[in-house]
């Protein structure tokens, strides 16, 4: 298929550059490498080089020398030789305070270097002792969670590491210190209220529920059936709130089997829950058994109720020994279990850290292939992709109804759920659905994002932690390259999400569930990242996207099309280009503001034309002066 | 064998692992031979192109919806093609007859594209080749451009069997004389096209106005002159009968050796330096004539030394790069990463796929390749230095480095009439021996000849500027695959440097697309070429996906502005109002496949595609696995 090149120049050329084409948004992820330091490739985590202010709330005076946000104090700065893995030794001043870690350049014009929350920060070392010799041996080395590290040198003496290390230890782990989060002094106002996009009634009223089949409880009210789960559930109409309470009893932390999604014709639903508790002597329970016979009839559907059972069949098993387990065909006659393989949080952060090991500081080059099939981190990904166009396909074919959990149904069974959700339902591929989609199928229904990022936490080896939210970001973004035209959301979109879930500026993604979170007010003592997001769309949107509803997407699930996320994973590079927005998409962008602009000009000429003012030699508007001429061939 | 069933019906991890010849339903069969005899498809012949073999009641296979179906119909054999004539073709829709190939259809394989044959005896599989004993009941047949295609003989009456297959075998692998090469029956027999405008049309550098309007466009023809001395092949048959070099140089030094030792002008930067090729002189022990080679050498050399010419850099491609053994090692094995043979075979190789690309290092010499044009690049345009190319012939790859140089310097080479010039220009004219590297001719013990050259060149696709070049052209290059010399470059620090410098400061900068254009060279940047490689694996391709879905939103909007402009054209010169739309090619673009325009065959449907194999053991992690994700306090349990 073939654009005609010569003819896009041509058409390009004719415009007079300064007037027609309008400044382009800037580029997606390019502009957190273009900050002003071109030397070290500035490692700022805020999307905007921290000059241009004001958008997204960064307040910038000149006469300051640290962007502050509403709330943020200074706390401290110091002289520190920053240590680039790229470009060597460089001599800055670093500026902290309770939100952020932020270096300016001593030796060029007093660039900024990087401008880091504190929250990104996962393990601060001291380097080098009493006795170290060697140049820059003696400092602070800080693990990000976002696949870098940051390493100062200091000097010996006058306590200036202490020093520095006890407020960056205070400031970037406040928890262990009684000290709050940053999100809870963050002082930001938005002309839009992210609280307000996700209404559990209202999305379940999208989905056309309650209907005859389902129905809306609150017995879960003030989280005394399940502690985990979010104050509103969808479940069977033909259940009553007693067989809930003994379901919730038969299964893992009570997470009883509940809609996450219906398909709006042939009423197949996508139910979670977590795994029965079966345990060794292989118990049984009967409301369990009739509760999802319920589901399956829900649709009338003679067929049996498909359960997908995220774990590898040998975990399943092995999880009897602890109290759980998976139904068993004999218990369940009118339900088929399959079993998706996916791994556990332990295998997912290993993975992880190996990415991090071939990438960081520096990309393997010569075993590139190798090395990046050996951290099994796309096969992961592969795998997770797998399970939810199984489950969809399942739903979408009007098979049957799908059942999904793996043992707890808070991690890769909201991975399943809202992959699966995103490929059936296209609400969810614009950028408002997505913010609905992360806040129902993972923050309202108990992802641990506290646990799995830690935030504040000092414990940097906590076993609880996990990369499972930017797992499925990944998917996400796997399938945004299949089908660059089904999203609204553009790569800056799924970045500024993963950034901010370390940020700790916006209560988004803070605490466990939604029970601790209505425990600490969040939403009345935080800003919501989607308020940051909203009040600033465009920055945030595909310019390819077509809106298509209806429309399944199935991505493939195969190591032929599944990419390292390069733009994420290896951003802190200089030598691995961001790429700069893609040549077709410049293209595309210009030829947008071009049918614009003839739309325009159109209406003026009819304008015109209808007051029958036309004097075309003398009017400065006239088009025979001013109007570009494109002359497309096809 | 029959009996087996559908492959992989319903999809799912859960599949059985298909054996190798288990395929169609017996009603298929049935269903399908009485319709052989309702219709009969028409064979389309070329002009000059002779019917030599056929039979009847052959089952194509089709993958269809994760499972294998067999379509009935003919096979035929041509002095051109195989083709398959099925008896329920489907007709084709508006957007799809539109891009379908005019002279080669999707059931045709031309005989120069066979790459291999396959018989089946007794669910083995056997590479077959001279005369056969016993005949296959099924055929699988590998193409260069890697289609696969099995066709299964069991219900074809015996003697089709064997005429069909002995045909096929001989007419593809017997060595050829090239006056019978079907080219110069279909030229004998065709019209000729002529050729329109000069503006619009590929420079073929057959004359000397094609030479000096190549110097002029470059500004090369103040120190550069083209020549006819070589006009009838008089000095060499290698050499094209016109070509340019430095103006001082005296005409009767060409003779000399035949055109050897002679620095020849391929493109001027716009700075004035200028990348030339040099083949070497023959390798010679006798002292007396080593002395006669280097004082010709030390002539030349003082010619272009001397101002107005820069400085010249030499670069012996000969020892100092890829040797062509390489190149052709490297893609045998990894083209054979493409030519899968059924579904369970695609999900096999993708749990190992990196490692399998890897350990082709197909992709290692893609990069090799785009550093030294990027080099050559620095070279001459950030040093301002003369480039002189040195090869053993100077035609393989000499026209490899010297086409991608100005690829990347020169934007006329990114247009299509542009590149196609390019092709001409270096390759064809530059002697690159296509009818050895690609064995044209069939002569096995030429074996070591055949080396994938010319795909390097189409494989550079890791800057953006690939997507401009026209799918067409691909496919013309695709038909020019040549075969062909090295040591690692071991290149100064200094060098390095240079190189780093230069590459890191044009990366770091905004892109103009219309001027200089370096790829990305970093392991995670070079990538296989999904469009190319992967066009024919139905379990590869995205519906409604990939770039064809963003391209053909441009093409919408190129569409839309047009006819903009045109309303205000009209409006402003009061005219009468013309509503005609432009035909819209691509408007039901989620249709598409991401293997679109090349295997838009496909009939697709909703189903999705699932692997059917799926994890590969952990290894050191075996113990992490087996840990609970939390630790579960449930009670009295």
């Amino acid at each position: 298929m073939g654009v005609n090149l010569s003819s896009m120049r041509r058409l390009r050329k004719r415009l007079p550059l300064s007037r027609q084409v309008p400044r382009l948004p800037p580029s997606r992820v390019s502009s957190m490498a273009s900050a002003s330091a071109p030397k070290c490739n500035s490692h700022t985590s805020e999307n905007e080089p921290v000059k241009s202010t004001s958008q997204d709330g960064v307040n910038c005076d000149l006469n300051e020398t640290v962007p502050r946000l509403p709330g943020e104090t200074l706390i401290t700065d110091k002289e520190v030789i920053y240590i680039c893995p790229f470009n060597g030794p460089i001599k800055g001043r670093v500026y902290i305070t309770n939100y952020r870690l932020y270096l300016r350049s001593l030796e060029t014009d007093s660039t900024l270097i990087f401008d880091v929350p504190l929250g990104v920060i996962s393990r601060i070392e001291k380097m080098g002792g009493a006795t170290s010799r060697g140049e820059n041996s003696y400092g602070l080395d800080i693990t990000c969670k976002d696949m870098r590290n940051l390493r100062f040198a200091l000097k010996q003496e006058g306590h200036s590491r202490r020093d520095m290390f006890e407020i960056l230890t205070r400031y970037a782990f406040p928890l262990a210190h009684s000290l709050p989060l940053f999100a809870f002094l963050n002082e930001e106002k938005f002309n839009v209220d992210g609280w307000m996009v996700y209404n559990p009634v209202e999305e379940y009223r999208r989905q056309g529920l309650p209907n005859h089949q389902w129905r809306i409880t609150f017995i879960n009210k003030c989280y005394e059936l399940c502690e985990t789960y979010p104050a509103l559930l969808v479940v069977p109409y033909r259940a009553s709130d007693d067989d809930l309470r003994r379901v919730a009893a038969f299964r893992s932390r009570n997470r009883i089997p509940v809609l996450s999604w219906i398909h709006p014709e042939n009423k197949m639903v996508i139910v979670r829950c977590s795994q029965p508790l079966v345990g060794m002597s292989g118990k049984r329970n009967k409301d369990d058994e009739k509760y999802l016979d319920v589901i399956r009839e829900t649709n009338r559907q003679l067929s049996k109720l498909t359960i997908y059972d995220a774990r590898p069949s040998v975990n399943a098993v092995a999880n009897k020994a602890t109290g759980g387990g998976y139904e068993s065909d004999d218990a369940y006659h009118n339900a088929e279990l399959f079993f998706l393989d996916i791994h556990n949080i332990h295998v997912m952060r290993e993975s992880l850290k190996k990415v991090k090991d071939i990438v960081y500081p520096n990309v393997e080059e010569s075993h590139w292939l190798s090395s990046l099939e050996s951290t099994h981190w796309l096969e992961h990904i592969k795998l997770v992709l797998t399970g939810a166009i199984q489950v969809a396909d399942k739903v979408s074919s009007g098979k049957s109804s799908v059942l999904v959990h793996c043992s707890d149904g808070w991690d890769r069974t909201a991975q399943l759920t809202s992959l699966a959700m995103l490929m059936l339902d296209s609400f969810y591929r614009s950028i408002e659905g997505f913010e609905i989609l992360v806040q129902k199928e993972w923050i309202s229904f108990g992802h641990k994002f506290a646990s799995r990022i830690g935030h504040g936490d000092k414990n940097h080896a906590d076993a609880d932690r996990s990369p499972i939210f930017l797992q499925f970001v990944d998917c996400v973004w796997q399938m945004s390259k299949q089908f660059p035209t089904a999203f609204e959301f553009n790569e800056r979109f799924l970045i500024t999400i993963l950034d901010h879930l370390y940020s700790c500026r916006f209560g988004t993604f803070l605490l466990n569930c939604e029970s601790a979170r209505e425990k600490q007010k969040v939403t009345e003592r935080t800003v919501s990242l989607w308020s940051l997001i909203n009040s600033n769309k465009e920055k945030f949107k595909n310019p390819f996207y077509t809106k298509e509803i209806n429309r399944v997407l199935y991505p493939v699930a195969s190591m032929r099309h599944l990419e390292l996320w390069v733009n994420y994973y290896i951003r802190w590079n200089p030598r691995i280009k961001q790429q700069q927005p893609n040549a077709v998409e410049q293209r595309y962008m210009e030829l947008l503001a071009l049918r614009d602009d003839y739309i325009k000009r159109l209406e003026e000429l009819q304008l015109a034309n209808s007051s029958k003012v036309s004097s075309a030699s003398t009017s400065p508007s006239s088009p025979s002066q001013m109007m570009p001429h494109v002359q497309t061939h096809f | 064998m029959l009996g087996k069933g559908v492959v992989g019906g319903g999809g799912g991890t859960k599949t059985p692992k298909p054996s190798f010849v288990s395929y169609v339903r017996p009603e298929e069969i049935h269903t399908n031979e009485k319709e052989v005899t309702e219709k009969e498809v028409t064979l389309h012949l070329l002009p000059g192109e002779q019917l030599l073999c056929e039979a009847s009641a052959v089952l194509k296979y089709v993958q269809e919806e994760s499972c294998q179906r067999g379509v009935c119909g003919r096979l035929v054999c041509t002095d051109f093609k195989i083709a398959f004539l099925g008896d329920d073709e489907p007709a084709l829709d508006n957007a799809e007859t539109q891009f379908k190939n005019k002279i080669i259809g999707e059931n045709d394989i031309t005989l120069h594209c066979v790459d291999q044959i396959f018989g089946v005896f007794d669910e083995k599989k056997k590479s077959l080749f001279g005369q056969l004993k016993k005949y296959p009941e099924k055929l699988i047949i590998h193409c260069k451009d890697l289609r696969v295609f099995h066709f299964c003989l069991r219900y074809t009456k015996e003697e089709e069997v064997k005429r069909i297959v002995s045909g096929i075998i001989h007419h593809t692998q017997a060595p050829k004389l090239l006056k019978r090469l079907f080219l110069f029956s279909y030229a004998a027999a065709a019209q000729s096209i002529i050729a329109t405008s000069p503006k619009d049309h590929t420079v073929m550098f057959d004359t000397l106005k094609d030479w000096c309007w190549e110097l002029e466009r470059t500004k090369g023809n103040v120190k550069y002159k083209a020549v006819s001395v070589n006009e009838g092949y008089r000095i060499c048959e290698r050499l094209p009968a016109y070509f340019v070099v430095p103006t001082p140089l005296p005409e009767e030094d060409v003779r000399r050796f035949q055109g050897h030792g002679i620095p020849i002008w391929c493109w001027s930067c716009h700075n004035g330096s200028a990348l030339l090729k040099m083949s070497a002189l023959p390798k010679e022990q006798d002292d007396v004539i080593l002395q006669i080679h280097k004082s010709f050498l030390d002539g030349i050399y003082k010619i272009i030394h001397r101002p107005p010419y820069e400085i010249v850099k030499t670069e012996d491609l000969s020892s100092n790069f890829l040797s062509l053994q390489e190149i052709q090692t490297a893609y045998s094995k990894f083209k054979q990463l493409f030519l899968i043979d059924n579904s369970t075979e695609f999900w096999d190789t993708d749990i190992k796929w990196f490692s399998l690309l890897e350990s082709s290092s197909w992709l290692d010499i893609i990069r090799r390749c785009l550093k030294k044009a990027i080099e050559i690049t620095e070279c001459l345009e950030a040093q301002n230095v003369n480039v002189l190319l040195l090869e053993e012939n100077a035609s393989d790859l000499c026209c490899l480095i010297s086409s991608l140089v100005q690829v990347m310097m020169d934007a006329h080479c990114r247009t299509k009439t542009g590149f196609q010039s390019l092709i001409q220009k270096e390759w064809v004219m530059g002697g690159h021996c296509f009818l050895d590297r690609c064995n044209h001719l069939r002569q096995s013990d030429k074996e070591e000849h055949r080396r994938q050259l010319s795909l390097p060149l189409t494989q550079p696709k890791s800057s953006p500027k690939r997507g401009f070049f026209r799918e067409e052209t691909d496919h013309l290059i695709k038909n020019l695959l040549g075969k062909r010399i090295s040591k690692l470059i071991n290149s100064s620090d200094e060098l390095q440097d240079n190189f780093r410098e230069f590459y890191d400061n044009w990366h770091s900068k905004p892109t103009d697309y219309h001027g200089l254009l370096l790829p990305h060279i970093e392991g995670p940047e070079i990538k296989v070429w999904a469009q190319r490689y992967l066009r024919w694996i139905p379990e590869a391709q995205i519906l409604g996906g990939g770039r064809v879905a963003t391209m053909s939103k441009l093409i919408e909007m190129m569409e839309e502005v047009q006819s903009l402009q045109e309303k205000i054209d009209e409006r402003h010169h009061s005219q009468q109002r013309l509503q005609a739309e432009a035909p819209c090619l691509l408007r039901n673009s989620a249709r598409l496949s991401s293997l679109f325009p090349f295997a838009l065959l496909q009939r697709h449907s909703s189903k999705p595609i699932l692997p059917t194999s799926g994890w590969k053991a952990l290894g050191d992690e075996e113990d992490l696995a087996k840990r609970e994700d939390e630790f579960v306090d449930l009670g009295d349990v």
